[in-house]
Order: structure tokens, then C-alpha cells, then sequence
């Protein structure tokens, strides 16, 4: 590793795998090293070994729970909205190449000690239970609102300026009761508390418009999954810069120790050094983990992965779900989620579920017990790990030291906001907006190839 | 065995395209791309740098006129050399072929090593070939080829020594793989299992439905 490259990245998480990829495919030397020997780091997918050596460490998986490679663990609970841009990422780059997407079987959010299916547009607001019969017609005008909304034409704007009034002069126009507030805020914007309804109501209404197109594309949740579960993401980004006709594949180090990101007098970065080695570089890219003395704290998640011998329970023996349990009904100030797949998305043994529940800590105390109305909803369980991670984010925008750190993997169940900080560090990093541009397929580079 | 077969009604024939994804794996500089490069496009270059390649590449062979094998390639892109091949490349893998060089003995130890390695982590059921390339350096031969036959029987692979220079034995190679692959049983298990299924999973480039659009 004694050279010199362009750029080193450390840590395979998503947003370092695509931005790597993207890097190596402009033509950049990039070497791009892990401290773990698999990819994907805070949002890798692990075996039952790796998943007990990082929870359990010295005890071995018990044998009735199946066979080791059987199992992909998910770290973080996330699912891909059908319409987000990480479709957009995974279509243009053609990673799309490497991975098979499937479903999430429904999404269902939980009010009044029961689980109900998220309605997504007005016909389902009209049918669905969650409603009571003069809500319903309010809901049915706020769907109709949504969906024939269009940002040039003012007549369909309802006299609502979307960046002066706020989510909840929206509320208060269409009439909607606290309990439908609670639902198109959490279930649909997907917000994890309640501080969005003072803010302009746009960035609610987008989210509320990216649920309903992206259950619209395929119909039973806004949810996709890659098989074999979402380590396969960093993964197949990792082999997008390999291609027929690119010079650079970007060389890949597992297992390889990260001891300092090394400093010039300037305090502008010249390499990282590993035991004895030192590669030199004038850009770096990585997670908080491997910048420590660079990040700060912004809050904690708890996560409990939890290994399940039956679906959970009134979901209609679904294989796979998102159940949102607002903040509102159980007298707390973030929401609750859980997350649950299955042995068909090739992640777990047959007959074995992987659900995992999750929130912003907000207590000092017992981090577990604030997710004990997730628990609840699973009915028996059979292993659960449970972990708290800090949310961190970089002091600075890296544009002094060339150090370029991405964010933790936030409490949100989608990669909106990975996406987000994949276009804010490209831009740091380049000057320049990214702009994906579509990649050739599979079978047009065979072909130019043969030409 | 979980393989995608695709039972093609073609313009020409009514024969039957049986699609398998076929890993490489070997050390370094054994020349595993440049085999693939002679078998996919009949060429070889003496000074391939050691890269790169594709990611994969796809390659048919007419075993009769109604049975037809697709290869999909998959090459290491040197991901091997630092402990950094992703289980992604063993996933589903229906077909491997393991490569040593016959100049350097320490290459064939490392072979083994991958079949070891295939063993744990891919299919039980895969099919693996042994190819002690560069077989026209027979001057420079390090390993005999009744040693590698002898691994090759005992660990119940398939053994071919060639030359990606020459294109000595690199059609057979795939030919015989191609006949070694449990057809019969996987025509059985599609016609159960692609019933209403799309094997692919959600197309993700699939138009959205203007009708349902929210957009």
C-alpha cells in the first residue's frame, strides 16, 4: 500500500462505496481500505458467526437457529423507497447488475393498541379503518390535494404557499384531526418526531408525495429489499468502477488495520498510515469512525436485532413489514420502528424472521426499555441483540484538511438521507454538483466490446 | 440448485438456454482473465496489466441443437489480492473454475485453498474445474500434471491444463463444464418455480404506472 493515490477512502459503508465508485470511475486512484474483514461496516450484513463475534463475542451461534450461511444480518434497519434516489443511484450506475430487489410485503402503523396498513391514497383513506367516517372525507381532500398537486400551476396550490405556511396551517386548512396529523406526519412524511409541523410545509408534503409514488410503483408497500439483505449495496457499488472499459478498478484492503490519517504541517492531510505503511494521499474520505477526534455527537439510536420463529403478529403472516409506532401513542418524543424480513429475502434460516426495532435514545437509563412497545408487537423472541450507536457528523465541510467525513447511518427507515450526504460530500469533495449520468448496461458493453 | 435457466422460445430453434454464473479464482497473475478473454472473444494479450477485466462477461455453448448453456463470467477484478473478494461473488454461483499456474507450484496450494474456500462458502451442489494454465511454458513447468489429476480426482473436480496463449484445452474447459451442469434436474425445478414468478425480483427499471403516479 506504499503508493500514492488520488484519493483513500476508509470504511465500506454505502456512502463511502459510492462515493469510491464514483471517484474511481473519473479516472482516480483510489484505495479504499476496511478495518473489518467484510464490507459494509455500520450498515454490512453479517453471518451468524460475524453477527455473534460482534454481540457475543467467544459464544457460538446455538445450532437450531440453521446453518451459518444462511444468514445476512442486517445492521442498521433501512428499506429503499421505490421512487428515492437510491433507485436512482443503483439504476444509473447499474449496480442493478449484481443485486435482485424484492418487496416489502405492506407497511402498517400502529394507533390505539392496534396495527393498521398505511392507506396511501384517497381510495384507501376512504376504505381504511383508521379513519373514522367524517375524517375520512377530510383525509380524502388532503389525498386529492397531494396528488394533483403541481408546483407551476397555482390553481392547484389551494391558495397554500408551501414555503411560508407551515404543516400545520396544512393540517388546519383540510381539517384533520390530531390522529390524522399523527399519521400523515409519521406513517407517510416518515418524520421521527414532531418538530416538523412548524416548519414550511414543503419538505412534509414532498415526503408525504414520495410515500404515495413510491407505493404507487409497485404497489404493496413504498419499500424495496435487495436479496440477501443490504450489505449487498456497499458490495455491488464496490465492483461499479469495473467495467470493460475503465482503467481504474478502485483496490479494495479487508482485515487492514487504519492506525492515524496522517497531517502535514499545513494540517492539510498527506496520507494514512498503517502499522508501518504509510499510503499518501491529498484526499480522504470516511466515516466518523475512523475520524473520531472530528466528529461530534448528535444523539444516540437503539437497535434491537431480534431473530424470530414467526411473522409478527396482525400482519397477515406478512414475510416482510414496516410498523411505525408514533411518538404520540406511547407518550414518547420520537417514534419507534420496527423492521422485519425474512428467509425470502435469502437473509435468515426457513421459517426464521430477522426483525429490528429501533428509536432515538431519548433517556439516560435503560436505552433497551425505550423500545419495549416494538417488542410488544413481535410476540416471542428467540435471540435479540441489542446496541446503541451515536449519531455523529463531521465538525467541519473538510474543505481545510481534505478530510471528507460522511455521517452515521441515522434513525430514518430509508436511504433518502444517505443520498442526501452523498450529493453534499460529492460537492464538497469536487466543487461540483454530481450528476449521474446512465451507465451502459451488461450486455451494450459485451457488445461494444465485440464491435 | 438455485441457477436462473431461461427456456427461450428463439426465432430459429425451440431449443432450450440454460443460463449459470461461473466464478474465477486463483492467485494473481495466473491468468484467469486472460482465459476468459480467450474463450469470450478468442484473443489474448501478452500484456495485460493485472486488473480489471469486466465486472462479467456472458458466453454461450451449444452442447445439441436444442440445448443451449449461457455462462455469465464473473472475473475476481483482483479483489482477490488483499482479502477483499465480496461474498456477493460466491452468491449463487452455479460454476467455478479455479486456476493455477503450472510454472509456480505455491499457485496450485493456493488453488486449493479456493476450493476449500468454495466448498464453505458457495453452493454445495457447484461445479468446479481445475485449469493449471499457461501450459505453454512447459520449458518452466513447476507442477507435474499427474500431481494436479491426482488432486483434481480426490476432491472430485475437473481437470484441465491450458493455455490462454495458445487456446490449448480453453473450449473444452467450459464444454465440459457445460456438460457436467445437472440440466435435466433444473428444467424439473423451473417449471415449478417460475410459475408466476419473476426469478429477477422487481425490475427496478420498470416505467412507473402514469395512472397510479402520485408525481
Amino acid at each position: 500500500m506504499d503508493e500514492e493515490y488520488d484519493c483513500i477512502v476508509l470504511g465500506t459503508g454505502l456512502t463511502e462505496c459510492i462515493l469510491s465508485g464514483l471517484l474511481s470511475v473519473e479516472g482516480k486512484k483510489v484505495l479504499h481500505i476496511d478495518r473489518n474483514d467484510y464490507y459494509g461496516a455500520e450498515c454490512a450484513s453479517l453471518n451468524l458467526d460475524q453477527l455473534w463475534n460482534k454481540f457475543r463475542p467467544g459464544q457460538t451461534p446455538p445450532e437450531s437457529i440453521g446453518r451459518n450461511r444462511d444468514y445476512n444480518v442486517d445492521l442498521v434497519p433501512k428499506f429503499m423507497m421505490a421512487n428515492g434516489e437510491i433507485i436512482r443511484f443503483l439504476t444509473h450506475t447499474d449496480v442493478t447488475r449484481y443485486l435482485e430487489f424484492k418487496q416489502i410485503a405492506g407497511s402498517y402503523v400502529f394507533a390505539s393498541g392496534k396495527i393498521y396498513k398505511v392507506p396511501s391514497t384517497e381510495v384507501e383513506a376512504v376504505t381504511s379503518s383508521l379513519f373514522g367516517l367524517f375524517e375520512k372525507r377530510r383525509a380524502k381532500k388532503f389525498f386529492e390535494f397531494i396528488q394533483s398537486y403541481r408546483e407551476d400551476d397555482p390553481s392547484t396550490h389551494q391558495g397554500l404557499n408551501l414555503d411560508k405556511n407551515t404543516m400545520i396551517d396544512v393540517y388546519t386548512k383540510f381539517g384533520l384531526a390530531p390522529a390524522s396529523q399523527e399519521f400523515l406526519g409519521h406513517a407517510m412524511a416518515l418524520h421521527l418526531d414532531d418538530g416538523y409541523i412548524n416548519q414550511p410545509a414543503r419538505e412534509t408534503i414532498e415526503k408525504i408525495r414520495l410515500y404515495a409514488a413510491s407505493m404507487a410503483r409497485y404497489g404493496k408497500s413504498p419499500y424495496l429489499y435487495p436479496l440477501y439483505g443490504l450489505g449487498e449495496m456497499p458490495q455491488g457499488f464496490a465492483r461499479y468502477p469495473i467495467s470493460l472499459s475503465a482503467i481504474y478498478g478502485g483496490t479494495y484492503m479487508l482485515d487492514k488495520k487504519v492506525d492515524e490519517i496522517v497531517y502535514d504541517s499545513e494540517g492539510k492531510v498527506s496520507g494514512v498510515r498503517s502499522g508501518d505503511e504509510v499510503a499518501k494521499t491529498k484526499l480522504v474520505i470516511c466515516d466518523p469512525s475512523y475520524a473520531s477526534n472530528k466528529v461530534r455527537t448528535v444523539g444516540s439510536v437503539v437497535r434491537a436485532i431480534c431473530i424470530l420463529d414467526h411473522p409478527i403478529p396482525n400482519t397477515s403472516d406478512a414475510d416482510s413489514v414496516q410498523v411505525v409506532i408514533p411518538q404520540g401513542q406511547i407518550g414518547r418524543k420520537h417514534d419507534v420502528y420496527v423492521a422485519c424480513v425474512s428467509s425470502a429475502h435469502n437473509v435468515c434460516a426457513k421459517d426464521k424472521y430477522l426483525a429490528i426495532v429501533s428509536t432515538i435514545v431519548e433517556g439516560n437509563g435503560n436505552p433497551e426499555q425505550e423500545l419495549e412497545a416494538g417488542f410488544k408487537l413481535l410476540g416471542p423472541i428467540r435471540e435479540k441483540f441489542v446496541s446503541v450507536s451515536p449519531l455523529e457528523e463531521p465538525l467541519a465541510d473538510g474543505k481545510d484538511d481534505q478530510v471528507f467525513i460522511s455521517r452515521s447511518y441515522d434513525a430514518t427507515s430509508h436511504f433518502e438521507t444517505v443520498c442526501d450526504d452523498v450529493h453534499d460530500l460529492y460537492k464538497r469533495i469536487t466543487g461540483q454538483p454530481l450528476v449521474l449520468k446512465q451507465r451502459s448496461t451488461q450486455e451494450q458493453e459485451q457488445a461494444e466490446m465485440a464491435a | 440448485m438455485a441457477a436462473r435457466q431461461q427456456q427461450q422460445q428463439g426465432a430459429s430453434t425451440q431449443g432450450k438456454t440454460y443460463q449459470f454464473k461461473l466464478v474465477l479464482l486463483g492467485e494473481s497473475a495466473v491468468g484467469k482473465s486472460s482465459l476468459v478473454m480467450r474463450f469470450v472473444k478468442d484473443h489474448f494479450d501478452e500484456y495485460r496489466e493485472s486488473t480489471i477485466g469486466a465486472a462479467f462477461l456472458a458466453q454461450t455453448i451449444s452442447l445439441d441443437d436444442n440445448t443451449t448453456v449461457k455462462f455469465e463470467i464473473w472475473d475476481t477484478a483482483g479483489q482477490e489480492r488483499y482479502k477483499s473478494l465480496a461474498p456477493m461473488y460466491y452468491r449463487n454461483a452455479n460454476c467455478a473454475v479455479v486456476v493455477y499456474d503450472i510454472t509456480q507450484s505455491a499457485s496450485l496450494e493456493k488453488a486449493k485453498a479456493w476450493v476449500n474456500e468454495l466448498q464453505r462458502q458457495a453452493d454445495p451442489n457447484i461445479v468446479i474445474a481445475l485449469a493449471g494454465n499457461k501450459s505453454d511454458l512447459d520449458s518452466r513447468r513447476a507442477v507435474e500434471t499427474e500431481t494436479a489429476q491426482a488432486y483434481a480426482d480426490e476432491a472430485g473436480l475437473l481437470f484441465f491444463e491450458t493455455s490462454a496463449k495458445t487456446a490449448h484445452n480453453v473450449t473444452q474447459l467450459f464444454t465440459s463444464i457445460a456438460k457436467r451442469m445437472p440440466l435435466d434436474q433444473l428444467a424439473d425445478q423451473s417449471r415449478n418455480k417460475n410459475k408466476g414468478l419473476n426469478p429477477r425480483g422487481v425490475d427496478l427499471s420498470r416505467p412507473t404506472n402514469p395512472n397510479n403516479c402520485a408525481c
